[in-house]
């Protein structure tokens, strides 16, 4: 062994790795992006052309057609699938329980990250324990609790459905958030005569605006992407319904082409991601920093 | 909060001598003045302490109020009803506390399906888990270093937990259909499948390896990597934060004394990454084993895939036996609670740790 050449073992794997790694990223980027690269490239062939070659990852100039989409986006009374209405809906319900969420959130998150006070260390495990019963079983007292106040099949109901499954994780996210503040700067809001809400109102609040928004981010994509609540509560107004029902609803229902079904998914999907990638961007601006520098 | 003791100084016991200024910053450093709790007359100021609890009993109260209406009163009344004969046609005349019984509990446990829909569950969740914690393990790593476009492929990578669920299954849905899916056409082409595999609806599939003949749950290890496609972003977040944490100082030293890229991975990255990868194993777990949306559209629970999520919900709207549906839900909150609970008796300090 000795009179080899030396080969040792961390040369070898710093090699290996070296080039593993780079199959890794490319295997990555092939298995997050091919998919949606699909589902953009079926939406925009006629359904003949899928039906002949299957396989075929690219579309002719000759094929191209955006008629799944004005099939789709087209009023129902037009003979369409009415999407740009359920896309109304689902902004509706998705700021909706973005601002009924962080209304809830923001007084409760403060007070267990900042204030001592009797339960306060209790409540954070709390809310995070409504995670361990399943959507579905909060489902059934809830439909029947709107049904008797006239909420059921509404946009508004929905909303505060949404609430149930975002309030704990907001609350984990922003007292997290909080708990980063310095002291010393509510200290000195507190020196200038500001009383507890002041500061929570103008110094708090603005510099937790980053995650405020990544919150906010946070709950829009959870309420937009939701499917099951809206399937138990709108399935029997069809006018209210959300994207994601409506897409459901639009596969199970008639026969309707794969491609147009692509088209629905496109628009159900585009939003949500825009919105991610142009709010990342300002994420990523820290705020507070220098903040407490003195 | 706007009464006038508010600008009396706080802890001290006479109010007077001490300027507003102070007095106010006195109140924002109640941690330092615990404060007496004698038997206070009526016009003694408040502690510091007590004022501080009243606030922040001020401040959740309406958390507190809205969790409790659309969440803790829902589950409550759950409760309630997995212990009546309800049914969704008369539960809106029915009192809160109608006949108890237990019949419902027997309807789950005899049922013939619970026993291999719980095993199912188990064994979906149990391989989302892993699945998604494993794959963003490996991203993280591979991605650590910066290189040329490394924000465009961390972008990316986040696309498959960004998108709305249901857009995402019917693209796999229709990537793996054994008509005109690009899996099957692709798998035909370049593999030499004989025929085309349908992967959403094949119980069990035979594969022979090494001329063994065994028996893959397809439809179920289908839905697993759908899972782990969905998911793992979510664990490589976590995962590439802490990462990055890790002081390069330590890696250094590793690599001065000779230590192989898997040597420092096990000895020196590990040991950083387990409480965060312990917290992902609770995060995930929880979520998948009260999955409904993923099994449903994907498979409709059919094919050796029923879930008890999706059990719950035939139950509800197939049936419409509330009672039955409550009950299947509470048992499977309990036996979550029960495996959390083992869960951190084994690791609870390393899961405290993380997220604190």
């Amino acid at each position: 062994m000795s009179t080899q050449v030396p080969f040792s073992r961390a040369r070898f794997e710093e090699r290996l790795f070296g080039v593993l790694r780079w199959v890794v990223i490319v295997f990555l980027a092939l298995i997050t992006l091919v998919p949606f690269y699909y589902m953009v490239l079926l939406s925009v062939k006629p359904i003949d052309a899928l039906l002949l070659d299957p396989g075929r990852l690219w579309v002719s100039t000759k094929e191209f057609t955006l008629s799944t989409y004005e099939e789709v986006l087209r009023p129902t009374a037009e003979g369409g699938q009415g999407f740009l209405d359920m896309l109304y809906n689902s902004a509706l319900a998705s700021v909706g329980a973005v601002v009924l969420t962080l209304l809830a959130a923001i007084p409760g998150s403060y007070a267990v990250s900042r204030l001592r006070f009797f339960g306060g260390r209790h409540l954070s495990a709390l809310f995070l324990a409504v995670y361990l019963f399943p959507a579905t079983l909060l489902a059934v007292p809830l439909f029947v609790m709107f049904a008797k106040i006239g909420l059921q099949g509404s946009i508004v109901g929905l909303a505060i459905v949404y609430i149930a499954q975002t309030v704990p994780v907001s609350i984990y996210m922003l007292r997290n958030y909080f708990a980063t503040i310095p002291f010393s700067i509510e200290e000195a809001a507190a020196l200038d005569g500001c009383s507890r809400l002041q500061t929570i109102r103008k110094v708090v609040l603005p510099l937790a605006a980053p995650s405020l928004m990544a919150t906010g981010l946070y709950i829009f994509m959870i309420a937009w992407n939701e499917f099951l609540f809206a399937l138990l509560f709108l399935a029997a107004t069809p006018e209210n319904w959300t994207v994601s029902l409506g897409l459901q609803q639009l596969a199970n229902g008639i026969e309707v082409s794969k491609t147009v079904l692509m088209a629905g998914s496109v628009v159900l999907t585009v939003p949500v991601v825009l919105l991610f990638l142009a709010a990342e961007r300002l994420l990523t601006e820290g705020l507070t920093s220098g903040a407490d520098k003195s | 909060m706007t009464h006038s003791t508010t600008t009396a100084p706080d802890g001290a016991p006479r109010p007077g001598d001490a300027s507003g200024a102070g007095a106010a910053a006195d109140g924002r450093r109640p941690r330092r003045f615990p404060g007496p709790r004698g038997p206070g007359g009526p016009r003694r100021p408040l502690t510091a302490s007590s004022r501080e609890n009243r606030a922040g009993l001020a401040f959740v109260t309406p958390t507190v109020v809205v969790v409790t209406v659309v969440v803790v009163l829902p589950i409550l009344w759950t409760v309630l009803l997995a212990f009546q004969n309800a049914r969704l046609v008369d539960i809106q005349g029915m009192g809160l506390l109608g006949d108890w019984t237990l019949e419902n509990f027997q309807a789950v446990f005899g049922s013939p399906g619970f026993w291999t829909s719980l095993w199912t569950t188990l064994l979906y969740t149990v391989g989302s888990t892993a699945g998604s914690i494993a794959l963003g393990l490996v991203a993280a790593l591979a991605l650590r270093k910066p290189f040329r476009g490394r924000g465009l492929v961390r972008g990316s990578m986040l696309l498959p937990y960004v998108a709305p669920v249901v857009a995402v299954a019917f693209v796999w849905e229709i990537a793996l259909s054994p008509q005109f899916g690009i899996v099957n056409e692709w798998g035909a082409k370049l593999l030499g499948w004989d025929d085309p595999v349908a992967f959403l609806s094949t119980r069990s599939y035979e594969v022979s390896l090494l001329g063994l003949d065994f028996e893959v749950p397809l439809a179920l290890l289908t839905v697993i990597a759908f899972e782990t496609w969905r998911y793992f972003p979510f664990a490589f977040l976590f995962l590439l934060a802490r990462l990055q944490a890790v002081p390069d100082s330590l890696e250094e030293a590793a690599k001065v004394d000779g230590a192989a890229p898997t040597q420092r991975f096990r000895h020196v990255l590990l040991p950083q990454l387990m409480p965060v990868v312990a917290l992902l194993c609770v995060l995930r777990f929880i979520m998948e084993f009260n999955k409904f949306d993923d099994v449903y559209l994907l498979t409709g629970g059919g094919s050796g895939t029923d879930v008890v999520a999706v059990r719950v919900y035939e139950f509800l709207t197939a049936r419409f036996d509330v009672g039955a549906a409550a009950a299947q839900a509470l048992v499977l909150a309990v036996i979550l609670m029960a495996l959390l609970g083992l869960y951190f008796a084994f690791f609870g300090r390393k899961v405290q740790e993380e997220s604190s």
